[in-house]
């Protein structure tokens, strides 16, 4: 069911934005894997077998990400997630990816729910840091021609309020995907803005590990 | 000081059939967006107040705009996203000045309610530049069904020193959702996640 063409590997190192230079350069990843659609050109009501087809996809491409960006799991601050459907696709298609990818990143990074509540969109009793990767992970999906661009939005992995983490990142896979194909796509970063200085909660604010604040 | 606006658009997009299904009632997404002058382009401050002030003012602007666009109710927009990108001449924390603090709050009285965080995106680039608004349920992000974005352009705009600041209300989800997940009937809508 998982044919892959290609994965696309982006990831960026932001020194300034023509303030202050960071003392530590943030950087910003995202990965892209163009697979085949196996649904393209047609109404499949069933997407459940493919969704879970794609959890050890998830797995892959979240490590992949972190390897690519050199840094340990503990470093990651940000996360996002993306789909592009080509246009033999439905908007629907690129829905598939919340699960597997958003549950893959959240475990790389140290989160210990429980998976079948997470993928029945069931909450969990929390008290303290339970772990980590408590947040939702935010995302973005679009019907586009090879080439079409994507903002995958990036918010604080612990908790999404955090206002210096409030960021976004632009992926695009060149000649992808075509019209049978879709793009999956994973972002992090290591940090908040390079000049962030909208107060509001802090990173160092966080207290109730709901993963909203 | 208010926002100096050069150009207000709004787009409705009504998806009334995808994959060869009749979508009924159609799936409505409205977009706002105000084109306006960046009172800091050119320059590093570490004052944003001004476009902080600015924020607010296009969150009630922008956000009523779409719930008339769409001929609803204000309690019957579903969800909701915001999104801004900065000419050549700013900076991205130009883009989080006007998101982040106060625009907020004047969104969730023009949808009546709002939970949840409204999603966001930034990002900086010259005239025609376009930039996917993420949206979610307005009043439990985890909504499977309404996890989706919206494209928003201007084709003139912004200009080196503009900045564009886009706001999508929509009321209703995708048109075929089917990937499970919590559902609309069983929001509880107090903590802004389910």
């Amino acid at each position: 069911m998982i044919d892959i063409r290609r994965i696309f590997t982006h990831v960026e190192q932001i020194h300034h934005e023509f303030g202050p230079v960071a003392a530590t350069p943030l950087l910003r990843g995202a990965i892209g894997v163009v697979l085949t659609n196996p649904f393209a050109g047609r109404y499949e009501p069933d997407l459940l077998p493919m969704m879970n087809a794609l959890q050890p996809l998830g797995i892959d491409m979240a490590e992949r990400l972190r390897a690519a960006m050199g840094v340990p799991a503990q470093s990651i601050e940000g996360y996002g997630k993306g789909a592009i459907v080509g246009s033999a696709g439905e908007q629907e298609h690129g829905a598939m990816w919340h699960v597997p990818g958003g549950y893959a990143m959240r475990e790389l990074l140290g989160w210990k729910g429980d998976r079948q509540a997470y993928a029945q969109g069931q909450g969990e009793a929390k008290t303290g840091q339970p772990g980590n990767a408590l947040a939702i992970v935010p995302s973005t999906k679009k019907v586009g021609a090879p080439g079409t661009t994507l903002d995958v939005p990036l918010t604080h992995i612990n908790a999404s309020y955090v206002r210096s983490h409030f960021d976004a990142i632009e992926v695009r896979v060149s000649g992808a995907p075509l019209a049978d194909e879709i793009v999956f796509i994973l972002a992090m970063s290591t940090g908040p803005r390079v000049h962030a200085r909208m107060a509001g909660l802090a990173a160092t604010g966080i207290s109730q590990w709901d993963g909203l604040r | 000081m208010p926002a100096k606006i050069r150009k207000i658009i709004v787009q409705l997009d009504e998806t009334r059939i995808e994959m060869g299904r009749s979508i009924s009632p159609p799936t409505r997404k409205a977009l706002a967006m105000a084109v306006i002058e960046n009172p800091f382009a050119g320059q590093y401050t570490e004052n944003l107040d001004a476009l902080i002030a600015i924020g607010e003012e296009l969150g009630a602007l922008l956000g009523q705009r779409c719930v008339e666009a769409l001929g609803i109710e204000p309690g019957q927009a579903q969800s909701y996203g915001k999104a801004a990108i900065v000419g050549e001449a700013g900076e991205l924390e130009h883009a989080a000045a006007i998101l982040h603090p106060k625009l907020g709050a004047p969104l969730r009285i023009a949808v009546e309610k709002g939970a949840a965080l409204v999603p966001s995106s930034k990002k900086r680039g010259g005239l025609g530049t376009a930039i996917d608004v993420p949206l979610g349920h307005k009043d439990a992000a985890f909504v499977r069904s309404h996890f989706d974005a919206m494209e928003a352009r201007v084709a003139d705009a912004p200009r080196a020193n503009e900045i564009v600041v886009a706001v999508v209300v929509t009321d209703g989800g995708r048109p075929l959702p089917r990937v499970g997940g919590l559902q609309v009937h069983e929001i509880q809508g107090k903590d802004g996640l389910r």
